[in-house]
């Protein structure tokens, strides 16, 4: 019985875990170069329409 | 500014998508540069290909699959070892401080980095990134059950690995030391 509440605890803190690891990457601010890039993209995309 | 540019382009929405981007990328590469790399091949390849997104359906899980499908193409190109961690990412992790009752940040990531690609990206997608089992599926090119049993052992796997860390800490402890933890070993977490 506490090895199951002792699990379940274990499992929650992998996701607990799991988000933080992944948040911290989220919430950082997006470098300009892949703005940079979209913005390229963008300029050949209206280039070639033409 | 360069010359204006139509602002109503449905691909501008990929910009909201890439901060998620960026996460599921380095669980995949496991390190930093190659996952910004990995990123901006991914942006190329859903820009020129967006023809293929259909309207109305989840655009995140659209380009998670692009992105999933780049690294694991490129990485079959490519035939190398991948567990070349620089440690950047992991050096920097190591320095937040833990809080109580919660597994060392640190042995958790060095845990979750042993774990194979097909569980780490089923616990990203699933566990981190909130995406359903059924999206996670539909990113991976796999079957709903597939995604759970991923899961699944990847979770349990996590818990082997991390009590395996408890149990080598126990071990440098003397036997009087031993019994007192024993009480109490289960609200210990390995730090």
């Amino acid at each position: 019985m506490t090895l199951k509440t002792n699990k379940s605890k274990l499992e929650e803190q992998i996701e607990e875990n799991l988000k933080r690891v992944y948040q911290e990457r989220v919430i950082e601010p997006v470098p300009d170069k892949f703005l940079d890039l979209i913005r390229q993209l963008k300029e050949q995309a209206t280039q070639d329409a033409k | 500014m360069p010359n204006r540019v139509p602002s109503s382009d449905p691909r501008d929405e990929i910009i909201e998508h890439l901060p998620a981007m960026r996460a599921f990328a380095l669980s995949l590469t496991r390190n930093a540069t190659r996952a910004d790399d990995l990123v901006q091949d991914a942006i190329v390849k859903a820009w020129k290909g967006f023809d293929s997104f259909k309207p109305g359906t989840n655009l995140r899980a659209w380009l998670f699959t692009i992105l999933r499908n780049t690294f694991y193409s490129e990485r079959r190109k490519a035939k190398r070892e991948v567990a070349d961690v620089d440690g950047a990412f992991s050096s920097k992790l190591a320095s937040k401080p833990d809080h109580d009752g919660r597994l060392a940040l640190k042995d958790f990531h060095a845990a979750f980095e042993m774990l194979p690609d097909e569980q780490r990206e089923a616990l990203v997608l699933v566990g981190a990134s909130g995406f359903s089992y059924e999206e996670a599926a539909e990113a991976c090119g796999v079957a709903i059950g597939t995604i759970k049993s991923r899961v699944n052992r990847g979770r349990k796997r996590l818990i082997e690995l991390l009590e395996l860390v408890e149990d080598e800490a126990l071990e440098l402890t003397d036997s009087a030391t031993m019994s007192v933890i024993s009480q109490g070993a289960n609200q210990v977490i390995a730090r």
